[in-house]
């Protein structure tokens, strides 16, 4: 079984992103940019079963500039076998990024497609859903757990009511939630090595034979509204004052 | 003229609060026109409290099989079917909305608007992004609108005194590539963190399973639901249910008292719509302050019995 990982380029989690005075954009020139933390489980996820028997091969696929090159080569010193980048220079939409998905999942006749839940710059959790849909197989999103049991897997999904599990025929797709496992640190050796392992390059476009795109508009960026600036109290008996003050308790 | 079709989230008894707030959404829209859609094997019982929420013209309610309801799978080619004749389909931005909303995009052939927390017009909404470090305005051009709606933005309306009609439907070729196995709840007697008007959060600084138990207490002394940090949950203090923030659940209480939380900005973004933010911390440089209305800096383990006491 072929396993195909998408991931995303995103600004670190670790930056403060600020918004451009003209509400254009978030700056985002020379901040850090890493691997969507997500997508990074679900590499980590795709290495886990193949390391454990249950998968041929894994193949890791981003969306992007080609800056992207560099969010891949980590995910070949990761363990991936080989990567694949789709050129795109404009920004994409959940649903061509899905639909770009779906092409190369089916070229590769992938038996899973791992990836995040969402990307943490647009927080959209919408591709591997519309990946599946498109794809017309089974989605686990938001998974915790997975166990691959031959031509079917056991997913267990972060849920609001607690831990779903559901049972899915393969081919299908999976998002992943935080707590499915921690990824490893990658070596220097293993980032020499990479540096070997194929990485193909495909125009967007050769990805969309027949896609009509109906993308929405963002009119304008801004900050959140700060709230207002809150006072600090000394001890209990001040704080229960201020609590039954306001009628909270 | 707006007609919108809202997908009702429900567990088999009750219909959730979330189903309401993205009602009250959608009636921000000039003149629109709402019926709900809900999904059950046996529906007929749960469809008629659906019909209770002021403001819906009608329920489709859809027979499903083998517990098809719980599953995007199940529902979406139906969802969508039912979809063609509206211009907008809202749904909770819960977890169950969050699976099932962007497959009926993907068959709708749109681009899903997520969370969003404001309405501008029919065509224009206000959604954050970057865990709310910002917002953008994201306006369709398209004929069909397909969304969900961050429910810590939206009031709970009146679920009572409705008189919608119904509509029965079914699903006639079920997929059986997917299968509901089992659901493990908390199975908690405490009111539900998403709707509940006071949480108790605790976070990495009460150090361990059995020390949650302070939370616990103090929640029950106040009639409060309990929620934690991502760290609290990680550690395995409290289950994954508890969890608040970006990719936890977005809550919008009255109160919000946090417990040796630090605040990482992706925990504020699921607390910034709380009434009375209460941030106790033995560090006070802690991020959390930043956001706090109420601060208090000290150790929680005695904090919290002398709380216990006075409160």
């Amino acid at each position: 079984m072929k396993i195909l990982v998408a991931i995303k380029r995103v600004v670190d989690f670790n930056v403060r992103v600020q918004v451009k005075p003209d509400g254009s954009g978030v700056a985002t020139d020379g901040v850090k940019m890493s691997i969507n933390p997500f997508d990074e489980i679900a590499i980590e996820e795709a290495l886990r079963i193949k390391e454990a028997g249950k998968a041929d091969e894994v193949i890791v696929v981003t969306i992007g500039t080609n800056d992207a090159q560099q969010q891949l080569r980590t995910a070949l010193a990761m363990g991936a076998d080989r990567a694949i980048l789709i050129e795109s220079n404009s920004e994409i939409q959940s649903l061509k990024a899905a639909t770009s998905l779906l092409m190369i999942a089916k070229k590769e006749q992938a038996g899973l497609v791992i990836m995040g839940k969402q990307a943490i710059d647009d927080d959209n959790n919408q591709t591997p859903q519309m990946l599946a849909t498109l794809w017309n197989r089974p989605q686990a999103t938001s998974v915790s757990k997975l166990e691959i049991n031959g031509n079917s897997a056991l997913a267990t999904r972060e849920v609001d009511a607690g831990l779903e599990t559901i049972e899915i025929n393969l081919p299908a797709v999976i998002s992943t939630d935080l707590r499915l496992n921690e990824p490893r640190f990658v070596k220097l050796p293993d980032i020499m090595k990479a540096k070997r392992k194929p990485l193909d390059v495909m125009a967007i476009d050769e990805t969309l034979a027949g896609f009509n795109d109906n993308e929405l508009s963002i009119e304008n960026y801004e900050s959140p509204q700060p709230r207002q600036k809150g006072i600090m109290v000394e001890n209990v008996d001040e704080l229960v004052a201020q609590l039954k003050e306001r009628g909270l308790v | 003229m707006s007609k919108i079709l809202i997908l009702a989230q429900h567990d088999g008894n009750s219909v959730n609060q979330g189903t309401s707030k993205a009602l009250t959404a959608a009636q921000q829209i000039d003149g629109a026109s709402i019926d709900l859609v809900i999904f059950a094997d046996d529906v007929s019982e749960i469809a008629a409290k659906a019909a209770k929420l002021a403001g819906v013209n009608t329920v489709h309610a859809v027979t499903t099989t083998n517990e098809n309801w719980k599953l995007a799978q199940g529902i979406a080619a139906k969802f969508a079917e039912l979809a063609s004749d509206y211009s907008h389909v809202f749904g909770p931005s819960a977890t169950f909305g969050k699976d099932v909303m962007p497959c009926v995009a993907a068959l709708l052939g749109q681009n899903q608007i997520s969370d969003i927390m404001q309405v501008i017009d029919a065509t224009t909404f206000k959604r954050p992004i970057y865990a709310g470090n910002a917002v953008i305005t994201v306006k369709s051009n398209h004929d069909k609108i397909v969304a969900t709606i961050r429910t810590a933005s939206f009031k709970t309306g009146d679920m009572t005194s409705g008189s919608a009609s119904i509509e029965n439907h079914s699903i006639d070729n079920a997929q059986t590539d997917t299968k509901f196995v089992s659901l493990q709840t908390g199975n908690s007697e405490r009111p539900d963190l998403q709707t509940a008007s006071k949480v108790i959060a605790g976070g990495r600084g009460l150090g361990s399973e059995e020390n949650f138990e302070l939370m616990y207490n103090l929640a029950d002394k106040i009639g409060a639901a309990t929620g934690a940090s991502r760290a609290a949950v990680d550690a395995g203090y409290c289950p994954n249910e508890m969890q608040v923030g970006q990719t936890g659940k977005i809550i919008a209480p009255d109160l919000y008292m946090s417990f040796g939380i630090s605040g990482a900005i992706q925990h504020l973004t699921g607390i910034k719509d709380a009434g009375t933010i209460v941030a106790i911390n033995k560090d006070g440089d802690a991020p959390i302050y930043e956001v706090a209305d109420i601060g208090l800096v000290g150790d929680l383990f005695k904090i919290v019995p002398e709380l216990m006491e006075k409160i």
